[in-house]
């Protein structure tokens, strides 16, 4: 467990797409019956929209609760798995896009779902030593699960971002300690020209998920300051529904200790964004004082687990800007036809 | 300055080429002006052509037509605005020849749409705006015409029928003329039936796709008397506009235009009620009614009104698009200024068969580029 | 070439930054020479509101070759906050969504690719303005 010093979210923002497929329709080409079905429904990105334009529409909304000039920004990393470009960086565009300055460190990140939380760990090191004063860790993905596999129930788009800069007395919350766990563990993986990504079907639960994002949490709660107990909202990286209920139960969570954070069931599961979100999710909850505990997976394998103490500059600073909940409610439901399309599954050319 | 005479025209029957290419098109409407004319050299060639280096990937056309007209040697340059590039051809030959620098000049307007792709063609129609504005938009010609529809509907507080009784009025004129491309009528029931192109503009608002070529001989004072030929006088005036209408200060006005129509009135000691017959710019019907009203031939939010009382029609007061007009004759881009010039020139010298409007002594023919940033308008006189 | 003529707009396309004519108001989306309005010779950089009302709309059903694969779509007509009139794409909106003077917002979108190689050009469009309390 590392102790982290002085540093904090500014701002932060969430973004979900605006359409929705639901596990229903696409079971109805598979043959899948509801009660088979892992959720209820996924996020899809519109025809117009990539891990790019996701980017940086969160990165807009954690801007505009920080309230700061984007060119005082220093560092923009982006995770994702779904770059629209396989060589080109996303973060130049961000940068651009937001009017960040041209003195900027910007670099992709990619590690399964877990890029996102790892460009934390990236910009908390800048801010703290002192090299920025703002950075910005953007998780964004369009995943892609091949049709017909349990993957596509899940797959979905979305974004988020935190502004972090250094601990002011109106910062969102601190972000006090940190913990990475990794092993070679090849349970989800996608080759160079692949559409689609493949996995190992049951191999990707308990030696891939469970078995790193408990030894990361473990790790991070076995120093000295923290105890469960004393942690208000826990945050997992959630593939479906049941993954995140099985961690609480293996740590004897009680259940609202996790529900503010859970959004997979309605949302998908968009790879890099979905740990983030269900932290945005809890951030726009979230009383001054409250401790959070984030830990993400990222296949292949490894978890980045973090706790944050709210602070009371969120009370003021989450109403600057649309909150995720605005994002979920404002959905257009669409069906395989228009998902296919969407999703550059219908050949065109 | 000099004055200029038409003294011979050319046209080719619109619609699909398929065994032509643009070139032979060209030639052939220029051999039947240069016939129609009885003359066989000129001192200069003016090309009016539109899209061919996109869809031809053709540019140097004015070098490449002497040569088909066996005329090597010949000064020959194409000149390109657009929709309107057919009327700017007329201009800058009208030019040489009131300079005093040529006796005669051919102009040949020509358009081979048909080979392109639908999407080409509106690519290339996309080429007369901004590609780095409402190109990269994606609006297209058809969608900027459609906004303008909303707001003149809005404004005027009118419904379509008042804008589509134009293309309906171009097609009555068109029954059985030989050079259009649609040569039948449409009832304005079947017209405002048609699915739109771009709501709430319909497919039968807008000119069609097709290939066409139309030529026309100048001259000046010193042949005027050497030539047997039927003459009509050529007045000529253009004026231009910000690109975009939604940055003029009346999106509903085409001042390019207004500016152009009083011009070529002033210099040719004509006022607006002496004008027999007009050629107006029906690249849509929405065009055709703003253009009218910019013009001064309409109030503002007036001209279906006046089409629908029968105004317009070749009995009328003021006959509109005797042959047909570009939603009926035919629109192949860079050829239509010219087919409009010509047709006027038929009109007035009394060779326009059935579509004869009563001895016409004035005709003018209105060319725009674009949505209305450039403006060319012509005038003949009966001699 | 695509490439470099994208790349001399971004400013306007990714965040609605152009010029705009210190004498008369008017707004210039590339670096002008010389006003069009005017005709003044000075101007200064402005990045225009992201939010507005649309004035008017239409669906583009049969589009440009560059624009194929992504017809059928909407062409709007906005009036931003500051009076600026804008055309821009529509996004993301509902039949009941669609109406002559709703808000709008600018959002970062994709407008066209040059092929399935060729770079992806980024630009605004507008989509129904995120209401949030202040």
């Amino acid at each position: 467990m590392v102790k982290l010093n002085g540093v904090a979210i500014q701002g932060y923002g969430g973004y979900v797409p605006r359409y929705r497929i639901k596990a229903e329709e696409i079971g109805r080409l598979w043959g899948r019956e509801k009660q088979e079905l892992p959720i209820e429904e996924k996020a899809i990105a519109g025809l117009d929209e990539d891990s790019v334009t996701m980017a940086v529409e969160a990165a807009r909304i954690a801007i505009r609760r920080a309230g700061i000039d984007p060119k005082r920004i220093g560092a923009i990393h982006v995770g994702s798995e779904s770059k629209p470009y396989a060589v080109k960086p996303t973060g130049t565009i961000v940068a651009e896009a937001i009017g960040a300055g041209q003195n900027i460190l910007a670099a992709d990140l990619e590690f399964a779902c877990k890029a996102g939380t790892e460009a934390i760990q990236l910009i908390t090191g800048l801010v703290e030593s002192g090299r920025i004063e703002y950075g910005l860790a953007i998780g964004a993905d369009t995943a892609q699960g091949r049709p017909g596999d349990a993957l596509e129930y899940t797959a979905a788009s979305g974004a988020a971002a935190l502004l972090i800069g250094r601990l002011t007395d109106d910062a969102v919350a601190s972000i006090e300690a940190w913990n990475s766990y990794v092993t070679d563990t090849p349970d989800f993986w996608r080759r160079e020209g692949e559409n689609y990504p493949s996995h190992a079907a049951r191999f990707t639960g308990q030696p891939a998920y469970f078995k790193h994002i408990l030894g990361s949490i473990n790790e991070l709660l076995n120093g000295d300051g923290y105890s469960i107990k004393d942690i208000d909202h826990f945050v997992f990286h959630q593939p479906n529904v049941k993954f995140p209920l099985a961690v609480a139960k293996a740590l004897r969570l009680e259940r609202e200790k996790v529900s503010a954070g859970l959004i997979s069931g309605f949302l998908g599961n968009p790879y890099s964004a979905t740990s983030l979100l269900g932290l945005v999710k809890v951030l726009d909850e979230a009383r001054p004082g409250d401790l959070i505990l984030l830990a993400s997976f990222g296949s292949g394998a490894g978890s980045d687990a973090y706790i944050l103490r709210v602070l009371d500059g969120i009370v003021e600073k989450r109403e600057r800007a649309p909150k995720l909940k605005d994002f979920i409610e404002r959905k257009i439901y669409i069906d395989y036809a228009s998902y296919a399309r969407f999703r550059g599954k219908l050949r065109l050319r | 300055m000099g004055k200029v005479y038409v003294a011979g025209v050319g046209l080719t029957k619109i619609g699909e080429h398929w065994d032509k290419g643009l070139e032979q098109l060209m030639v052939e409407a220029a051999l039947k002006a240069l016939d129609d004319s009885g003359l066989s050299r000129v001192n200069s060639i003016y090309v009016g052509n539109m899209a061919g280096e996109f869809l031809q990937e053709q540019a140097h056309l004015g070098a490449i037509i002497a040569e088909d007209l066996g005329m090597v040697g010949t000064p020959a340059y194409r000149v390109e605005a657009a929709n309107a590039s057919g009327a700017a051809a007329i201009h800058a030959g009208a030019l040489e020849i009131a300079s005093g620098r040529a006796d005669a000049v051919l102009v040949i307007g020509g358009e081979k749409l048909s080979d392109g792709l639908i999407e080409e063609v509106s690519s290339a129609l996309l080429m007369g705006e901004r590609q780095e504005y409402e190109g990269f938009m994606g609006a297209d010609f058809y969608s900027i015409n459609a906004l303008l529809y909303k707001l003149y509907m809005r404004r005027y507080e009118v419904k379509d029928d008042l804008i589509a009784v134009f293309p309906m009025l171009s097609h009555k004129h068109a029954k059985g003329v030989a050079h259009a491309q649609y040569p039948f009528e449409v009832s304005l029931e079947k017209i405002l039936s048609s699915p739109y192109i771009s709501e709430p503009l319909r497919r039968f608002e807008v000119s069609g796709v097709g290939d066409g070529a139309a030529a026309i001989v100048l001259i000046g004072e010193e042949l005027k008397s050497k030539i047997k030929t039927p003459k009509t006088e050529l007045y000529i005036s253009s004026a231009t506009d910000f690109m975009t209408p939604f940055e003029r200060e009346d999106p509903l006005r085409f001042q390019s235009l207004g500016v152009a129509v009083n011009k070529v009135l002033d210099e040719a000691k004509v006022d607006r009620g002496d004008v027999d017959l007009i050629e107006v710019h029906d690249a849509t019907s929405i065009m055709a009614a703003i253009s009218l009203e910019s013009s001064g031939f309409a109030e503002p939010g007036e001209s279906g009104r006046l089409a629908m009382r029968g105004e317009f029609d070749l009995g009328g007061r003021l006959p509109y698009n005797t042959f047909g007009g570009l939603k009926a004759r035919g629109n192949p881009f860079g050829a239509t200024g010219v087919y409009q010039v010509a047709e006027l020139h038929l009109q007035l010298t009394g060779r326009a068969g059935k579509n004869q409007v009563d001895s016409p002594r004035v005709g003018m023919a209105q060319s725009l580029g674009g949505v209305g940033a450039t403006a060319i308008v012509t005038l003949l006189k009966a001699v | 070439m695509r490439v470099s003529r994208h790349w001399r707009n971004k400013l306007f396309r990714y965040r609605l930054v152009g010029w705009r004519c210190v004498s008369c108001g008017a707004f210039h989306y590339s670096k002008p020479l010389v006003c069009k309005r005017c005709g003044s010779r000075e101007f200064r950089e402005v990045e225009l509101p992201k939010t507005g009302k649309l004035l008017a709309y239409t669906m583009v059903k049969i589009a440009p070759k560059d624009f194929k694969d992504k017809a059928p779509y909407l062409v709007g007509l906005v009036e931003l906050d500051d009076g600026t009139k804008i055309l821009g794409q529509l996004t993301d909106f509902t039949k009941e969504e669609l109406k002559e003077g709703a808000r709008v917002e600018a959002v970062l979108r994709k407008i066209r690719e040059d092929g399935e190689n060729g770079i992806i050009e980024y630009g605004f469009k507008f989509r129904p303005e995120i209401h949030h309390p202040p």
